[in-house]
């Protein structure tokens, strides 16, 4: 295993690049300038909401704060964090050089950038950004769009590209560049997730181009797919679309059980509990998420049949879920665990997406969901499942792996403040919003009966504390980049695998011969 | 100033959970038990689900942190390596689905009573409007639209919120108590949902669908809900209202409807002085015109009307916008909503009033002449 050459210098090299770590860093990078811009809407939304009454912004502009940031934290900040993971891990963890398809890989990212910058810019055109929330239900988001409607139907077509790409590389670099003696059964389960996550982009990306598509045709060509006086259906898009998001959330939390697999072992000093059923629990679920689209749409009428189709189907992904928890506790049982930052972050994400989970559960029950749905306690749940559950995971997956990228051991003690401060803060920030969702308060309003008043206030002072600790987050990466302590290649006691087999920082080309398995 | 705010904030927060006590509303933390049975059924799914949800996080994480604590390092320098157990794993699938069945059958029952929509004593059709409702009693030529009442000044802080701060209309939807009422659901424009918590009742209403929903109110009362579908920049603002009445009470109020109908009927036939239409008019304009143009016609959210080429020119041109509204704009198609004889009285006041001094006016009999030759 030999340095061939280190990177290019200057700019160019960033423009270039083809090599997978550089790309993974560029992702990294983008998807969390990305989080913080959502992370500014996202305080918008809040300071609007911190008392009754309107303050600060029109109720046309906070919906396009709640719309963007959606839009934002969805396709810019999770999904490529998750990329750029795969990018740097997945080629270390199955002992290729590189992605299968180098070229396409610097593509898929490049062209995401642009992706955004229209998105965003649409904030500043007549009439405004999208204001039709970040599910975008037809005919507000055709018939009754703003005119950027169409560049963000553009922007998202740029993203669709871009994920269906990157998803294309990460299947045909598992499927083809694995190690000699690198079964599928002996991959670490980040790479497994990450393979069925794949497969769940390319089958439903089309979806949401196709549906985005629909509504061009609808605003520009005189089509009425979802226009009812045209003999169209405002239905239908309802269920293209959720056949493509329900898939989505899942694409948003697989690569997350991958990374607690991987780092909850390493911190217990115990193998993982039942490897194969985690494998098999995965893959159940992304054959389910196909198959329980419509328990977002159980109030628009469809019919009896139909709404317990969908009860039941949704309640069935209890049970791989759960096999899911209860393995990784049973891998912290008589374990010999110790409590570094990557592990507080995961522990972090059991407990807290189990609740995002158990709420998941409740929502599942279609009777009662006439009374959860469009409520506070949808938007409570579903944070309890992206901001602890996706972006927990890429925390403790940053903690886990940057002494192997960069080099340098984080700082413990700031890395600890980091967790604890945002753990504070996001359940300060969303635990009372399943309380006020209960007691009847609706989603997306920018103003509020007095009722609601009290817990919405809480709200607000969490979302601060947690957002200013995410640019603390930002110093403590920066600092461990300039000078942390030198790691070794085994940075973790108790790590397994092959990223762990070469030195920190990982050269610039890894495995260039294969290794050993 | 922000800051200010936040610490401002906190001290009510301090100063508020001294109330607590007094106002357990204003904490709430659970869904309403509502008034009637199939609300009072669902509280019940959603407490047995809550409860099962409990018991799931007090073993697992009961579990996990006894582990954390009993089997972290410092106490237990080795670990067991362990890593299957197929008894183990087969116990911890299957008892999942045997709670997901016991939950699914009461859930199942429930689902099939809401979805009986048959035999209903009093069917009504529901229609959202960006942003407002509108209820039409199927066989009464009775219908009106339920607008919100909060006022601008109370949602900007220039005046005190009151104790039903966007959660109050003009007029609310009346109904009987122990009938069984049919809503029948839809929509003019976007999509909207329609919800009243206490009643355990939320369907979408979507253009060219008539979703069907039911309730039978067990208690007389009035119950408060909003609009629960995002649809548009006044989502927040387009609350509702049932007051549910003994039937009795419910039966004085049809009388009442019918009267004030037959009132309007004869008014309409009539012809007004000038004065008459202005003060008609003023009233017709503080309603349902102030909220965008403004209280001296100086525009807002609406344009100006005061010196407006539309309200200073020509008088048909004025009446087919009041009628028909601005596509595009927030500007609303009035046709439906306001009868032809406060059509004809608020034309007559924009003419003149704020400075315009047109001093034509309409009758209700024009109005309802242009509307026919459309």
């Amino acid at each position: 295993m030999g340095e061939h050459h280190g990177p290019a210098k200057g700019l160019t090299r960033w423009l270039y690049t083809t090599n997978h770590k550089d790309i993974g860093s560029m992702y990294l990078w983008f998807s969390f300038a990305m989080f913080l811009l959502g992370g500014v809407f996202a305080l918008v939304i809040r300071a609007e909401l911190f008392e009754p009454g309107l303050q600060l912004v029109d109720p046309g502009f906070f919906n396009q704060m709640t719309t963007m940031h959606g839009l934002v934290m969805v396709f810019g900040a999770v999904m490529p964090a998750f990329v750029g993971l795969a990018n740097w891990l997945i080629p270390m963890m199955i002992g290729a050089p590189d992605m299968a398809l180098p070229r396409m890989n610097n593509w898929s990212f490049w062209i995401l950038p642009f992706a955004f910058a229209l998105m965003v810019s649409t904030l500043f055109m007549d009439g405004g950004g999208p204001n039709f929330g970040w599910t975008f239900y037809a005919p507000l988001s055709t018939e009754y769009a703003p005119p950027s409607v169409t560049f963000f139907i553009f922007a998202v077509h740029i993203m669709g590209a871009s994920s269906i790409m990157g998803a294309i590389n990460v299947i045909a670099t598992i499927l083809n560049m694995r190690a000699p003696g690198m079964t599928l059964m002996k991959m670490p389960l980040f790479v497994w997730t990450w393979l069925i996550t794949a497969y769940l982009l390319i089958a439903v990306m089309p979806v949401l181009a196709g549906v985005v598509t629909m509504m061009l045709f609808d605003i520009h060509f005189g089509t009425s797919f979802f226009d009812a006086a045209g003999g169209g259906d405002p239905v239908l898009f309802q269920h293209v679309f959720w056949f493509f998001g329900h898939p989505e959330v899942y694409i948003m939390i697989l690569p997350a059980f991958g990374i607690a697999s991987a780092i909850i072992p390493t911190f217990a000093r115990k193998p993982l509990f039942g490897y194969a059923s985690m494998v098999y629990a995965t893959a159940s679920i992304a054959i389910l998420s196909f198959i329980v689209w419509a328990h977002h749409m159980f109030t628009v009428g469809i019919p009896l049949a139909g709404e317990l189709f969908f009860m039941y189907a949704t309640m069935l992904i209890a049970v791989p879920t759960g096999v899911k928890v209860f393995n990784w506790v049973t891998t912290m049982f008589r374990g010999s665990i110790t409590f570094e930052t990557p592990m507080l972050f995961s522990i972090a994400f059991v407990i807290l997406f189990t609740i995002g989970g158990l709420s998941g559960l409740m929502l599942a029950i279609a009777p009662a969901d006439f009374q959860y749905h469009d409520t506070y306690f949808v938007v409570a749940h579903f944070h309890y499942v992206l901001v602890p559950g996706a972006i927990f995971s890429i925390f403790a997956a940053v903690y886990y792996w940057l002494p192997k990228w960069s080099g340098h051991y984080v700082n413990e003690t700031l890395g600890k403040t980091h967790f604890w401060l945002s753990f504070v803060g996001l359940n300060i920030t969303f635990f009372p919003m399943h309380f006020v969702g209960l007691a009847g308060m609706p989603r997306r309003i920018p103003d509020y009966a007095l009722q609601f008043a009290d817990f919405n206030m809480i709200s607000t002072v969490g979302a601060f504390i947690f957002g200013f600790s995410q640019v603390f987050f930002l110093f403590v990466v920066v600092k461990t980049i300039r000078d942390g302590k030198k790691a070794d290649a085994q940075v973790w006691e108790g790590a397994e695998g092959l990223e762990w087999t070469v030195e920190s920082p990982a050269p610039y080309h890894t495995f260039s011969t294969p290794p050993k398995v | 100033m922000f800051k200010k705010r936040l610490f401002s904030g906190l001290g009510a927060i301090t100063a508020s959970s001294t109330a607590l006590a007094e106002d357990a509303q204003r904490w709430g933390v659970n869904m309403t038990e509502g008034v009637t049975d199939v609300s009072r059924e669902i509280y019940g799914l959603h407490m047995d689900i809550f409860w099962w949800c409990v018991g799931i996080g007090v073993v697992v994480f009961g579990v996990m942190f006894y582990s954390m604590f009993k089997h972290r390092r410092s106490v237990r320098k080795e670990s067991a390596t362990f890593h299957e157990n197929t008894l183990l794993e087969i116990i911890w699938t299957v008892i999942p689905v045997i709670i997901l069945v016991i939950m699914a059958i009461p859930a199942t029952t429930t689902l099939e009573r809401i979805y009986d929509t048959a035999d209903a004593d009093i069917d009504i059709q529901v229609t959202g409007y960006q942003w407002k409702w509108r209820y039409e009693y199927m066989g009464e030529d009775l219908s009106f639209f339920s607008n919100l009442r909060t006022s601008q000044d109370e949602i900007t802080g220039r005046s005190q919120k009151g104790e039903h701060y966007l959660l109050e209309v003009d007029e609310p939807l009346v109904v009987p108590t122990g009938q069984k009422i049919r809503f029948i659901i839809n929509a003019a424009d976007v999509i909207h949902a329609w919800w009243v918590p206490a009643l355990a009742v939320k369907k979408d209403a979507i253009p060219g669908y008539n979703n069907e929903a039911w309730t039978t109110i067990n208690e007389p009362g009035i119950y408060r809900g909003q609009c629960a579908e995002l649809c548009g920049r006044d989502h927040g603002f387009m609350p509702i209202v049932v007051h549910a009445m003994e039937p009795a009470d419910y039966e004085r109020w049809l009388a009442d409807k019918r009267e004030e109908a037959a009132v309007l009927r004869e008014l309409m036939a009539q012809t007004f002085t000038f004065e008459e239409l202005m003060t008609r008019g003023e009233g017709v304009y503080q309603r349902m015109c102030v909220a965008c143009h403004g209280a001296n016609g100086e525009g807002g959210v609406g344009k100006a009307i005061a010196g407006s080429p539309v309200a200073t020119g020509d008088i048909n041109a004025h009446l087919d916008l009041l009628v028909n509204g601005v596509n595009g704009t927030a500007m609303q198609a009035f046709g439906e909503q306001l009868n032809d004889l406060d059509m004809a009285a608020v034309l007559t006041y924009t003419r003149t009033a704020f400075g315009n001094n047109m001093g034509d006016s309409l009758q209700a009999v024009d109005v309802y002449q242009f509307k026919a030759a459309q």
